[in-house]
């Protein structure tokens, strides 16, 4: 499929893999803990409206680790220098789980190159009382089972099997999402307390039955972030760009295309 | 030969097919099911045998730390070596713990030791480890940063005993305006420090660089018997040549009047250890970060979690010495050589064993086995034999 490259970028010694497709508004997706993969049917889609550009954090896959990476915050704010050097302006900022919550610190820093905020199956917060997995303890039937609601989808990923070519970039990308959440557990006890900073229109995409992140943490994120919106996606585990790709980038293109008609 | 009373102090009341259900006796498995009178008298018990191992002549005892577990009741091992720092009046005091990463605040680690080797008059030896990987669900620190906080930890400590106070001491996880523990150590310049490790290559490497004593837990000989040649490797491309003083075999040794009675004896006590209180998935033992990426794949490879152990096999593979006094002296004769250790970390209560078993089993070693190699030696060469 040539509907997008994958390229090596820099930003300030730090060599990151980026995929990028199609043309339009920019789309910048930032993945969650499982890493930023191959380009999936969902970003295909997106493309054909927007120039979709999906980086791999530094420390994920193919990018490099670098020295300075401890903590989600310096993600953040090496996501501004990325928006900075690539010249990028009214970005539609996507983040999902551990992207979300990198996606939200960089919001409450500094919103002048963003458009817009979608945080889908955010962390970054803690919701007291919510029942939440341990996705540390689980075996890897189990985390693959976790992610999603219809097992069916579950069964699929598992008989593919583990693909021995990537047990390096999967056992990478956890070393680096345990030093990035596990303590505090998948949150900045600061974040939410600057919030309220985030001043551009923002969605908040969730499952119905997430079990990483349950919907109580949209609505959480909903009262934290002014006139932010919460939409809940039946019937869907934590990957709605997956496991719902349709019903996803309806729900974004169209609160995308309410902006554009407010403006 | 030196020989230490080796404890865990297993909460051996514990249900074991409770144990089995939840799937490990670690992190996960209920405190409901620990029973505070229960578990009172069994520290009695623990303590009573340490001093019971200083009267019968083992050169010292050690104590051990694991956390949220009923594998071993030593959260907190400094707690127990305080109550035993004036009834244990002649052996060493071995503490093979303090799992340095996991205190926010390792200074109290310096402390700690050195009231006790203040109280002891100089009879403390200092363990120096990173905690298994499960010590780091249980206690919320983050194994990525293990190997870091270890490092700046251990220097931490061991400034703080031999540098005069007040300093100041800025890490990337530690800083401190002031550096100046009351009180020092008593030993010069500080209580021995020893290492206890699986056998990490780079432990293994370090330990030797740093002329610590290094403990190689619980391994089939064959293994130990390469871990300590890599260790004497390591010592001479520092430049020296290791004594067998520098090296420790953490064992289980149980004795009875002849081979099918000790096993017999041994066996639901000592399978018990193997199957229940040990067990834990992978994800526990070997959380993201805590090793890196080949080590993680090797053991992953190996599959080294959830095989059922019998008896023979670990008698077999010389991970424990179990039968008549004679058998025991043999084996442990012939594996001192195989693998040139001069200390043994010897369990001699182990998973569900009663009080009386355990303390008889202490007397038969006393009796006999420790005269036999009071001033024994490894023997032979080893280099060959490792290979």
């Amino acid at each position: 499929m040539a509907d997008h490259s994958v390229s090596t970028i820099s930003i300030r010694d730090c060599r990151i893999r980026v995929m990028r497709g199609g043309s339009g508004g920019p789309v910048l997706f930032l993945h969650g803990g499982g890493g930023a993969g191959s380009w999936l049917p969902f970003m295909s889609r997106l493309a054909a409206t927007f120039d979709v550009i999906v980086p791999e954090h530094p420390g994920f896959g193919g990018s490099d680790t670098p020295p300075w990476l401890d903590t989600v915050p310096d993600l953040a704010n090496f996501y501004l220098d990325f928006l900075e050097e690539l010249g990028l302006d009214g970005v539609h900022l996507v983040g999902q789980s551990l992207g979300g919550w990198v996606a939200a610190e960089l919001a409450v820093r500094n919103t002048s190159r963003l458009a817009s905020l979608t945080l889908v199956a955010a962390a970054g917060i803690h919701v007291k009382d919510v029942a939440q997995v341990d996705t540390f303890l689980s075996n890897p039937e189990q985390h693959v089972r976790d992610l999603f609601h219809d097992q069916k989808l579950a069964d699929a990923v598992l008989v593919r099997g583990q693909r021995p070519e990537l047990e390096d970039v999967a056992l990478k990308n956890r070393m680096t999402t345990a030093k990035l959440v596990w303590q505090p557990r998948s949150h900045d006890p600061h974040l939410q307390k600057w919030l309220h900073r985030i001043d551009i229109p923002t969605l908040l995409i969730w499952g119905e039955h997430d079990r990483l992140f349950p919907k109580d943490y949209a609505f959480a994120y909903q009262q934290m972030i002014p006139g932010s919106k919460a939409v809940i996606i039946p019937d869907c585990g934590h990957l709605p760009q997956v496991e719902k790709a349709d019903a996803f980038t309806a729900e974004l293109e169209s609160f995308i295309g309410a902006m554009r008609i407010a403006a | 030969m030196k020989i230490f009373n080796f404890h865990l102090m297993p909460y051996r009341h514990a249900d074991l097919d409770a144990i089995e259900k939840n799937g490990s006796a670690w992190v996960t498995f209920s405190n409901r099911n620990y029973d505070p009178q229960k578990g009172a008298e069994l520290y009695h018990d623990y303590l009573d045998q340490m001093e019971l191992a200083d009267q019968l002549g083992f050169d010292g005892v050690c104590l051990n730390e694991h956390h949220q577990t009923a594998y071993g009741m030593m959260p907190i091992p400094g707690v127990l070596a305080g109550a035993l720092a004036r009834s244990v009046k002649r052996a060493k005091l071995a503490i093979l713990g303090r799992a340095l990463p996991l205190l926010n605040n390792p200074l109290m680690i310096a402390e700690e030791y050195a009231i006790l080797d203040n109280l002891t008059r100089g009879r403390v030896i200092a363990g120096f480890v990173r905690g298994i990987g499960a010590e780091y669900h249980a206690m919320g620190i983050n194994p990525a940063y293990s190997q870091e906080r270890y490092a700046e930890a251990h220097d931490l400590i061991v400034r703080a005993w031999t540098e005069p106070g007040p300093f100041p001491y800025v890490g990337k996880h530690y800083q401190f305006k002031y550096v100046n523990p009351w009180p020092r150590p008593y030993q010069t310049p500080h209580p021995p420090i020893w290492i206890p490790s699986q056998g990490s290559g780079s432990t293994i490497r370090w330990a030797a660089q740093m002329r610590y004593t290094y403990c190689q837990t619980l391994s089939p000989i064959a293994a130990v018997a390469r871990f300590f040649q890599m260790y004497r490797d390591e010592a001479e491309k520092a430049g020296y040549q290791a004594s067998p003083d520098q090296l420790a075999w953490s064992n289980t040794i149980y004795v009875a009047e002849t081979d099918e009675q000790a096993v017999r004896e041994a066996r639901p006590h000592l399978e018990a250890l193997m199957n229940y209180f040990l067990k834990m998935p992978t994800e526990m033992l070997l959380p993201p970060g805590y090793t890196d990426a080949a080590s993680m794949k090797r053991v992953r490879a190996a599959k080294v979690t959830g095989k059922p152990q019998s008896v023979e096999d670990v008698i077999k593979n010389g991970v424990v010495i179990v039968g008549s006094p004679n058998t025991v002296r043999e084996k442990l004769a012939e594996y001192q050589d195989l693998a040139g250790f001069n200390t043994s970390l010897t369990k001699t209560q182990f998973g569900t064993m009663p009080n009386d078993m355990a303390r008889a089993n202490m007397t038969a070693i006393a009796e006999e086995i420790l005269p036999h190699f009071r001033d024994r030696l490894p023997q032979g060469t080893r280099r060959e034999a490792a290979e």
